[in-house]
C-alpha cells in the first residue's frame, strides 16, 4: 500500500482525447509535497508516512508544531496528512513526491470536504418527493410526511432521514480515473468531480476497489529520484517556470 | 491569470494548432464540416446554417447552428474548439442587433431572413486571401462587434 498525496483543488474544466470526445475533469494541484514525518513498527506500532502540502507563514504557526517541522527539516506546511501504508512503502522524511507518483489511465480514491449547505430539508438533504404541490395540500408542501406509527411503537426510530445539517463532511469518491498528469505544474486531471470547493484540500490516493496498473512507482515517486535519472529534463523544466514568471 | 486558466489556455493552444478559426459571431450562416466516423473510415459532413449564438469561454467556447432539415428545425451546439470539427466556413455574414438570435426559433420562412452585411464581407475576402494567424480570435471577436 503506497502513500497517497495532498492537493488544492483548482477547479473543473474539460480536456479533448484523441478520439475527439470531450472529457470533464478536475484540475488538482500537489504543490511540494513533502514527507514530514514517518512511522514506524518498532517505533508507533504502526507504519504510516506523514505528508505536508504547500507554504505556511512560520508566525503563524505554534512553537511546538515549528520544533516537528524542524526535526524533519522541512519547511512549515498549510496541511498534514497522515498516510498509513505497508512496511515495505516507506519514505524518507523530507523527500519531495511528485505527481509522477500516479500513473495515466490509473484509478484513484478521492477524499475530499463536501461543500456546506447549512440547515437543509428532507427534500434537499435525503431526496424526499415532499408533499403535493396541491390537492388541499396546504402550507406544508416540502414538509418530510409522517415519521412513524401510532402508540404501537409510540416513538420515532433512531436514524430517521429528517432535515438537519447537510455538506461539510469527509466525502471521499472512489474510482476516478487519472486522465493525465503535468510533473511541472504539479498537477493531477482527474475525470469527473471531486468533493469540495475550488480551494479545498484534497487527498488522492490509489483506488482502493481496482487492480494497480503494472510500472507504478514504488514506494513513490520521488523529486530526487526524478533529478537522479533525468538531470537535463530537470533543468529545462526549471527554466520554464522561470519563464512564466 | 491564475493556474486552471493556465491550463486551460494551453489546452486551447494545442487544439488550435494546425487549424484556422474563422471570425464568426451569431447571424452569420456557417458551413461546418465535421469529422464522422463510420467504423474504421472516416468522412467529413457539413452542417451549413445559422449561428444563432456563441459563448465564448476558453476551451468551453461553443456555438450553436440552426437549420430547416426536411421542414424541420434543426440546431446543433458545437464545441469551438472540438477536434472532430474538421473546418468552420464563413458562408454569409448577417447584421443582427442580437448575441443570442434564439427568437429565430419562432420564425419560418421569410420572417426568418437575417440581412446581410455586405461592405463586411468585401473587407473580409481582402483578409482570406492574406495569411493570419487566428492566436487571439476571442479578442478580435470584441472588436468586430
Amino acid at each position: 500500500m503506497r502513500t497517497g498525496l495532498i492537493a488544492e483543488k483548482l477547479g473543473m474544466t474539460r480536456v479533448f482525447d484523441q478520439a475527439g470526445r470531450h472529457i470533464p475533469v478536475t484540475v488538482l494541484h500537489v504543490d511540494g509535497c513533502q514527507v514530514v514525518d514517518v512511522k514506524t513498527e518498532e517505533k508507533n506500532g504502526y507504519t504510516a508516512v506523514q505528508v505536508g502540502v504547500g507554504k505556511a507563514k512560520t508566525k503563524n504557526i505554534s512553537k511546538a508544531v515549528r520544533g516537528s517541522y524542524a526535526k524533519a527539516k522541512v519547511e512549515p506546511k498549510k496541511k498534514t496528512v497522515e498516510f498509513r501504508v505497508s512496511a515495505d512503502a516507506l519514505v524518507t522524511v523530507g523527500e519531495e513526491i511528485t505527481v509522477d507518483h500516479f500513473v495515466d489511465g490509473q484509478f484513484v480514491d478521492v477524499v475530499g470536504t463536501s461543500i456546506g449547505k447549512g440547515f437543509a430539508g428532507a427534500m434537499k438533504r435525503h431526496n424526499f418527493a415532499g408533499l403535493e404541490a396541491s390537492h388541499g395540500v396546504s402550507i406544508s408542501h416540502r414538509a418530510h410526511g409522517s415519521t412513524g406509527q401510532c402508540q404501537d411503537p409510540g416513538k420515532v426510530f433512531k436514524g430517521k432521514k429528517m432535515a438537519g445539517h447537510m455538506g461539510a463532511k469527509r466525502v471521499t469518491v472512489q474510482n476516478l480515473q487519472v486522465v493525465k498528469t503535468d510533473t511541472d505544474k504539479g498537477l493531477v486531471f482527474v475525470k469527473g468531480a471531486v468533493p469540495g470547493s475550488r480551494g479545498g484540500y484534497v487527498l488522492i490516493k490509489d483506488a482502493i476497489k481496482k487492480m494497480m496498473p503494472e510500472g507504478l512507482p514504488f514506494p513513490a515517486a520521488l523529486k530526487s529520484a526524478a533529478k537522479a535519472d533525468a538531470p537535463k529534463e530537470e533543468v529545462s523544466s526549471e527554466a520554464a517556470e522561470q519563464t512564466q514568471e | 491569470m491564475n493556474l486552471l486558466q493556465q491550463v486551460e489556455q494551453e489546452e486551447v493552444k494545442r487544439l488550435v494548432e494546425g487549424r484556422e478559426i474563422p471570425e464568426f459571431a451569431a447571424g452569420d450562416t456557417l458551413r461546418v464540416n465535421i469529422k464522422v466516423k463510420e467504423g474504421e473510415r472516416e468522412r467529413i459532413q457539413a452542417f451549413e446554417g445559422v449561428c444563432i449564438a456563441r459563448s465564448n469561454d476558453g476551451v468551453n467556447s461553443s456555438f450553436t447552428v440552426r437549420k430547416i432539415s426536411y421542414n424541420e428545425g434543426v440546431e446543433r451546439v458545437f464545441p469551438l474548439y472540438g477536434p472532430m470539427i474538421d473546418n468552420i466556413e464563413v458562408v454569409r455574414r448577417g447584421i443582427v442587433r442580437r448575441a443570442k438570435l434564439y427568437y429565430l426559433r419562432e420564425l419560418r420562412g421569410k420572417k426568418a431572413r437575417i440581412a446581410e452585411k455586405r461592405t463586411h464581407v468585401k473587407k473580409k475576402t481582402a483578409d482570406e486571401a492574406a495569411p493570419k494567424v487566428e492566436s487571439k480570435p476571442k479578442a478580435a471577436e470584441k472588436t468586430e462587434s
